[in-house]
């Protein structure tokens, strides 16, 4: 049984309430971080702790923190991504339905340790239910004076807003989600500036994720050595996983950085092994961008160790036989999943979602998506395989923001590990008809014969 | 000042320049190319990618090289710098993908563009270009909207580069009508409401566009760039915030076009109000000064016209010798 921290009370009856959350401990680091704390030793405490970004690419927050600019006379904000839109992933969205004032609480005590006298929740539109719930939570903090003017008698202030987006995936880009923020187009920004120095109203801020803000009461109340210690290396705390796919039991869980995969996929605590008894043949570790991995590479890493649930054993043989941790969204995927199927798919989600304000994702995108569904539906080439992994390499590295690299990886990593796949596409076009076509017939490459 | 190396020439420029600038201020062909910067308009560039390049040395203090590869026009230098532009197989091959991407959804239909001859794209195209497409799907189209009786809006020939939002916004006395809707690959210059562009420097959307998509309705198909000759005009102009500089593009005794006056890399020395870009067609509208030399790489760069009295001696020369020889026989 690992060790919850974000999500230890959450089964407690009424915890979305003030009331229920307060009795469970709820605020106490706030109070504790506002009355007793400077600023800068909270931001030298997140940093002790080692706790990382978690919307994905793991910067250490600590770092980010430090690098606001603390000269700027403009006023200091902290905005919150809670834009969670990476396929995949659906872990903000429980903690904040599940314990709203987990987040509010973070934001409080985060807004202090950097000095931001307003702080913004960004939430993606489609989640305007989980809106209802934060404002509520918000109303209630401010009923109590836990937001507002003169927080706990001190002479800390602080607003709190929520904002609703439009539902775009691209505006969970930082500074894409500034811009919409700003109520302009949500077209990313050029870097640098990073937003530390320029960000929302050209001022500095700071965007971290729902769980890496609602860490930090934890890491206040037991310190940050204390939590460095859950974890292995420089992964440490605990992580919401997002699982879902072909598993007994999908849903979202905390789990200590470090745990194994097999661990995580195969154990009755997690995800329970593969459903009904088949095989696996895929595994995404964190959100639809990360490469994807086959079934020899899940539970062991190249050189035959144990993978872990951590960001260095993840990208383990970097994206040769390596993923990302991402935003932990893993996805499962048996023998009867079709990667060309799948892989299409998240083609056609980013070129959906390019914002198209550079040449290589706008026109790269919409290229591998059609090139994708001619395979898929029987008619492509071997050409195609290889103007696939080329137009992927153009894209990739060459974009203003990581959307570029994010469709790109998931196919290179596709036709990298699942060539005779597509292979099998482009040779057999009458079997492939039918939209389910490995759902009867499992098709069982050699990546899943090894395993 | 930051002391910079652009493909093994050294040079000094002040602090807070572009890698792109610092190129362009000694020229030549360690110029990266740029289609959506445009240095009159702020907050242009990044957009194109096409003036990627690779700094393998950041900075005299610090000499990591950049991780990726960088876009030229928006990367400021650093003392100690050292960029890879052309000596890049890295930079030539991902500016070859840049032209591939820009080109896929392009109609190609230069025999038919007023922008052929004087294209950036075109001119991008043959240098760094492949010889054949590997897209065979169907190319993007638009519906057609009519954006104005004086500029035609031709968007299958759209890059999306934003320099004339650009314009709209700041040279066009805040034109907001004039924007980018949608998003992706179908994103589209439109105005929201058709016809809706009226600003008297709503004109220069023409001259900053570096591909056929704005275009001069007075103008259209009056003649293949090439066949007009381009010469330097003024004129009194009663707009206080325009110069009346302008190339006045002449063809026989009409003037077909009037522009900005370009320089070296495509970009308007002057913007220049509608009343001189559209209404002044006579020559009696201009004092003309004499043949423009057009700096820019492409098919009207020969300058043939500037140089019109030499041409015209050397063919007396010939006819007189021909005539002599002929005379002998």
């Amino acid at each position: 049984m690992g060790r919850k921290l974000l999500l230890e009370h959450v089964n407690v009856p009424g915890i979305e309430t003030l009331e229920v959350y307060k009795k469970m401990g709820g605020y106490t680091a706030a109070e504790k971080a506002i009355k007793t704390m400077q600023p800068d030793d909270i931001t030298e405490e997140v940093k002790k702790s080692g706790l990382r970004g978690r919307g994905g690419a793991g910067f250490p927050a600590g770092m980010k923190w430090s690098f606001i600019d603390k000269k700027s006379e403009k006023p200091r904000y902290l905005v919150c991504n809670a834009d969670e839109s990476e396929p995949g992933t659906f872990k903000d969205r429980y903690l904040m339905e599940k314990i709203p004032h987990a987040l509010v609480e973070g934001m409080l005590v985060s807004s202090y340790a950097l000095g931001a006298k307003t702080a913004y929740i960004y939430i993606r539109g489609e989640y305007f239910y989980v809106l209802r719930i934060l404002e509520k939570a918000i109303a209630e903090a401010y009923a109590a004076g836990l937001l507002g003017k003169n927080i706990f008698g001190t002479d800390y202030s602080l607003d709190l807003h929520v904002q609703i987006g439009g539902g775009a995936y691209i505006c969970g880009e930082e500074t894409a989600l500034l811009e919409s923020l700003e109520g302009k187009r949500g077209n990313p920004r050029m870097k640098p500036p990073f937003p530390a120095i320029s960000g929302l109203y050209a001022s500095p801020t700071v965007v971290n994720n729902v769980e890496t803000i609602a860490a930090v009461p934890h890491i206040i109340n037991i310190s940050g050595d204390e939590y460095a210690k859950i974890g292995v290396g420089r992964s440490t705390g605990t992580k919401l996983i997002s699982a879902s796919g072909h598993i007994n039991k999908p849903g979202t869980y905390e789990i200590e950085l470090g745990l194994t995969v097999e661990e995580f996929i195969y154990s009755d605590e997690y995800c329970g092994g593969i459903k009904d008894g088949r095989k696996i043949k895929a595994m995404i570790a964190g959100g639809s961008s990360v490469p994807i991995l086959p079934a020899h590479l899940i539970t062991k890493t190249a050189n035959g160790e144990d993978r872990l649930m951590t960001y260095e054993s993840l990208s383990d043989g970097g994206f040769v036989s390596g993923t990302m941790l991402g935003s932990g969204g893993l996805v499962i995927m048996d023998e009867t999943a079709c990667i060309v199927r799948h892989t299409w798919t998240l083609a056609r989600f980013y070129h959906h979602e390019s914002c198209g304000q550079c040449s290589p994702c706008r026109e790269g995108t919409g290229w591998m998506e059609k090139v994708l569904h001619r395979i898929e539906h029987g008619h492509g080439t071997m050409k195609d395989i290889d103007l696939l992994v080329d137009i992927a390499k153009k894209i990739e590295g060459n974009t203003i923001c990581p959307l570029g690299d994010a469709s790109a990886w998931p196919i290179a990593s596709a036709i990298r590990h699942f060539r005779e796949e597509f292979e099998y596409h482009i040779l057999n076009p009458e079997k492939v008809k039918d939209p389910k076509h490995f759902a009867h017939e499992p098709f069982v490459g050699s990546n899943v014969q090894n395993a | 000042m930051a002391k910079v190396t652009i493909d093994g020439v050294e040079m000094e420029v002040p602090d807070g320049t572009t890698i792109l600038n610092a190129a362009r201020s000694v020229g030549g062909d360690i110029v990266p190319p740029a289609m959506c910067y445009y240095s009159k308009l702020e907050g242009s560039g990044g957009k194109c990618r096409t003036c990627l390049v690779k700094v393998s040395q950041g900075s005299t203090n610090d000499p990591r090289p950049m991780p990726k590869l960088v876009p030229s026009c928006r990367t400021t230098v650093m003392d100690g710098m050292v960029v890879e532009n052309i000596t890049s197989p890295e930079v030539l091959e991902a500016r070859k993908g840049v032209v591939e991407f820009l080109l896929i959804n392009h109609p190609l239909d230069c025999p038919v563009c007023d922008q052929a001859g004087e294209c950036d794209l075109q001119n991008l195209g043959y240098k760094h270009g492949a010889a054949a497409t590997r897209y065979e799907e169907e190319r993007r189209t638009y519906k057609k909207i009519d954006i104005g009786d004086k500029i035609k809006l031709h968007m299958d020939r759209c890059i999306l580069c934003y320099r004339c939002t650009y314009v709209a916004d700041q040279i066009a006395d805040g034109d907001r009508c004039h924007g980018i809707i949608n998003r992706g690959d179908h994103a589209e210059i439109s105005t929201y409401i058709e016809k809706a562009i009226d600003s008297d420097f709503s004109g220069n959307m023409i001259d900053v566009c570096p591909v056929g998509a704005l275009t001069d309705k007075t103008a259209r198909f009056g003649s293949r760039v090439w066949f007009t000759k381009p010469m330097d005009a003024h004129r009194d102009c009663e707009n206080p915030k325009c110069s009346g500089k302008v190339v006045v593009w002449e063809k026989g005794e009409d003037i077909l076009r009037v522009t900005g006056r370009k320089d070296a890399y495509h970009e308007v020395e002057e913007f220049i109000c509608n009343t001189c870009r559209f209404e002044k067609k006579k020559v009696s509208d201009w004092v003309i000064e004499g043949p423009r030399h057009i700096n820019n790489k492409s098919v009207i760069s020969a300058n043939h016209y500037e140089h019109l009295k030499d041409i015209k001696e050397d063919i007396v020369k010939y006819q007189k010798q021909i005539a002599t020889n002929i005379n002998k026989a």
